[in-house]
């Protein structure tokens, strides 16, 4: 096994030790064995131990050549034994990183299939406190680090700082906010900083050059570069854009970038990780899977096979 | 952009007969060190012209001479009233505000600007509206002892489309058409933003999308129709709870998606900076008329200004011009639709914690886990569960007092309007009306209220019909 990782530090970040509290553990899944000669064992070892950080996750990828799958669901939706169980599968079906969408009344970048979700789970009562304990029983069964996707007036209704400890402590390595922009983020990031939560930034197509050097100083864990002018949800095809904006990014950055929005296919997935980058974000498409379905069981299925196919389409 | 220049800014309105110019009209300086000050306008009896210098840093001689100790800046350059306000959007929509703003100061200093405005205003939104003395309405408040409040109602509902949402539109018209965008985006809850939305763009040739919760097409039909009379597409909204909030986070999508070729005429003090701001500037002509129209009528100023408050466009217009006469009472009414504790109601300052909501903190109502409430007031313009922050910020500090009435007191006002004065007022203003009841017996004798007459019932008829039983 390598020696500690080294640590990039960020100029507005303190430098963190890298590797964190947990123990090393067998990373049977990114060696040259094929997942179908995993042993249960060696799964079960694996799940004992907690994820590593989002960011050596990325550079444990980089060394070996490979590009993240990181798939977004929301969380209730259709409820959160389903959720639950998502997780797993997705997490044993090739996901490197897991976005876990906090259903909210209002999601102002998402389109009709993610509001929709969130509707549902909100319906059936889905509350914070409910996604909380669902993870705390299910990150200790997960090997890849669990990230929140939220809008910023839960956050503020606990309290920033409150929250923060909240889901540092049930396993959470990440966040990102969509609606708190660079300008409003200072709470965000001292808290976050303090409970060892990595908040991502995202960047898009409209974010002029200087902007977005900026987002990509500030950003922790990885890039989030927006591939579309709009809101999530499926496309036929990937904006263009992003390769240029790939390259623009990485540029000013060694840090890594990951691509969402519109991503739905292993065509897309492909395209983008040919264009440079560190990893790929699927969300609407996931979370179709599981909302749109007769019966939870089908979707869960299907969840498995469609992540085993975004993963081959992946290096 | 950050060449220095000096301004004398001239007031041209001392010719009382004349409307006042738009009120943005040199009220800001904009020091690139990104304070904002403003600039007392001169008094008309003063006959003074009032200069401003536009310098890369204000002195600490100007920046003392304008400042008012006591109300900090209104907004900081970031936005923000105190700690309410500022940009909480996604991050596509970053770009658009800045280049937003920019383009507000800019037509800020742009004389030809300014003039086409003006005209506007005045040719065809028919301003000034007229401040008019409501004698029965006074007559009905004085008591047994034959002392009591004067009573004044400044007339937006004369307005073109009837009421005074089109002081903004018009203006952000004309200011998306700098712009070069083609293409226009509205929420509406009333429908009066909606059909004034849709009036300057029939006017300014430009391609008009309403956003409008599908439960308020129902309850504002005729609405809906002069949207579509006036050529704009008005779609409905279903998701969420089918109404003002659900219209105004559908709309910020559309933005999202076409922010490249599209402008999104917000239609009140709330949203991400600089709507607040920009927003209260172009109602803030109606606080400047009232000032002078005051000073004409009774040779003083106003002692209480009371307005109705959804997301709090209207009474922005009329407060700002008097927020520094600290002797001027201002006087905001929610709605309180079934009671304060029935949980249906829209009383956002009464009963709201502060969060985040459509690019903007400020109070707003929400339940235990942050989810934004579904409000509930007769009037679909007061149907909003959040609020301007400017108001928050003012409620917060002490200078601005919010009260609420319910459904029942805001039909009852509208019925006593029609009959006493007959004006019929929307059901909005109608709330504005029912506080007289409880801020009346309590004013001193010959105290002068302006009340604002924010829009004309016209559009509430139906409802009306449904509840009053005439």
């Amino acid at each position: 096994m390598a020696g500690v990782v080294p640590k990039i530090s960020f100029p507005s970040s303190p430098a963190r030790i890298s590797g964190f509290a947990s123990p090393r553990r067998p990373t049977c899944k990114f060696t040259s064995l094929s997942r179908s000669t995993l042993s249960r064992a060696s799964l079960s070892v694996r799940r004992a131990s907690s994820a590593s950080t989002i960011s050596d996750t990325f550079s444990r990828l980089k060394e070996q050549g490979k590009v993240a799958l990181i798939p977004f669901i929301t969380a209730g939706d259709p409820d959160l034994s389903t959720t639950s169980e998502a997780l797993k599968i997705l997490d044993s079906s090739g996901s490197d990183l897991i976005e876990l969408g906090v259903p909210y009344s209002d999601p102002l970048a998402d389109g009709p299939v993610i509001q929709a979700a969130a509707t549902r789970a909100l319906e059936n009562g889905t509350n914070f406190d409910g996604v909380i304990s669902m993870l705390r029983e299910v990150i200790p069964q997960l090997s890849c680090p669990i990230s929140l996707f939220t809008y910023y007036n839960p956050i503020l209704k606990r309290g920033v700082e409150k929250f923060m400890s909240t889901i540092e402590e049930v396993g959470v390595r990440g966040l990102v906010v969509p609606d708190v922009p660079l300008e409003e983020n200072e709470s965000l990031r001292k808290e976050a900083i303090k409970h060892n939560i990595e908040l991502v930034l995202l960047s898009t197509p409209t974010t002029p050059p200087e902007r977005m050097k900026e987002i990509a100083r500030a950003s922790e864990g990885f890039i989030y570069l927006v591939a579309t002018v709009g809101v999530t949800g499926a496309r036929a095809s990937v904006n263009l854009e992003v390769q240029s904006l790939l390259q623009e990014i990485k540029e000013a950055t060694p840090k890594p970038v990951a691509v969402g929005f519109g991503i739905s296919k292993p065509e897309h997935v492909k395209q983008v990780a040919g264009w440079g980058a560190d990893g790929v974000i699927v969300g609407s498409a996931f979370v179709k899977l599981l909302g749109e379905v007769k019966s939870s069981d089908e979707g869960l299925k299907q969840l498995e096979t469609f992540t085993r196919s975004l993963k081959a389409a992946l290096p | 952009m950050t060449a220095s220049a000096t301004l004398a800014l001239g007031n041209p309105s001392l010719d009382l007969a004349k409307p006042l110019p738009s009120s943005f009209l040199g009220v800001w300086i904009h020091p690139q060190s990104g304070l904002l000050r403003r600039v007392g306008f001169a008094s008309p009896s003063s006959g003074l012209a009032v200069s401003c210098t536009m310098t890369k840093e204000v002195t600490a001689v100007e920046a003392s001479k304008y400042e008012n100790p006591g109300f900090g800046l209104r907004p900081d350059s970031f936005g923000r009233f105190g700690r309410f306000g500022g940009k909480y959007v996604p991050e596509t929509l970053m770009y658009a505000l800045t280049e937003l703003e920019e383009a507000f100061w800019a037509l800020s200093k742009d004389e030809e600007f300014q003039r086409e405005l003006e005209g506007i205003l005045r040719d065809y939104v028919g301003r000034e509206s007229p401040l008019y003395f409501a004698e029965r309405l006074t007559e009905h408040y004085r008591r047994s002892d034959g002392q009591g409040p004067h009573i004044y109602l400044k007339r937006e509902d004369l307005n073109h489309t009837g009421a005074h949402k089109i002081n903004n539109a018009v203006a952000q018209a004309l200011l998306a058409k700098r712009l070069g965008k083609k293409r226009i985006i509205a929420e509406t809850g009333a429908g009066q933003h909606g059909v004034a939305t849709a009036t300057v763009c029939a006017r300014f040739g430009l391609e008009c999308i309403i956003y409008m919760g599908a439960q308020d097409m129902e309850r504002q039909a005729l609405n809906v129709f002069r949207m579509k009379l006036l050529g704009a597409e008005v779609r409905a909204v279903h998701s969420g709870t089918a109404t003002l909030k659900d219209a105004t986070s559908e709309a910020i999508r559309d933005w999202v998606t076409n922010v490249e070729t599209t402008h999104y005429i917000l239609g009140s003090v709330a949203g991400p900076h600089p709507y607040p701001m920009m927003v209260r500037e172009f109602h803030a002509v109606i606080g400047k008329e009232t000032r002078k129209q005051a000073l004409e009528k009774w040779g003083g100023k106003p002692d209480v200004l009371v307005a109705c408050v959804g997301g709090g466009s209207n009474a922005m217009g009329l407060f700002h011009e008097f927020v520094d006469d600290r002797d001027v009472r201002l006087v905001g009414v929610e709605a309180a639709g079934f009671g304060l504790d029935s949980g249906k109601h829209a009383a956002t300052l009464t009963k709201g914690e502060v969060g985040v909501l459509h690019g903007a903190m400020s109070y707003l109502l929400q339940d235990d886990d942050g989810q934004i409430i579904e409000p509930h007031s007769i009037s679909a313009g007061l149907d909003y569960p959040g609020v301007g922050p400017e108001h928050s910020y003012l409620k917060d500090i002490g200078r601005a007092e919010y009260f609420s009435v319910t459904d029942k007191q805001a039909l009852e006002a509208f019925k006593q309007l029609s009959r006493l004065e007959g004006i019929i007022p929307a059901l909005e203003t109608s709330h504005a009306l029912a506080y007289l009841e409880d801020l009346c017996p309590t004013l001193p004798d010959g105290s002068k209220v302006v009340v604002n007459c924010s829009g004309r019932g016209d559009k509430d008829v139906q409802t009306a019909i449904k509840h009053l039983h005439l």
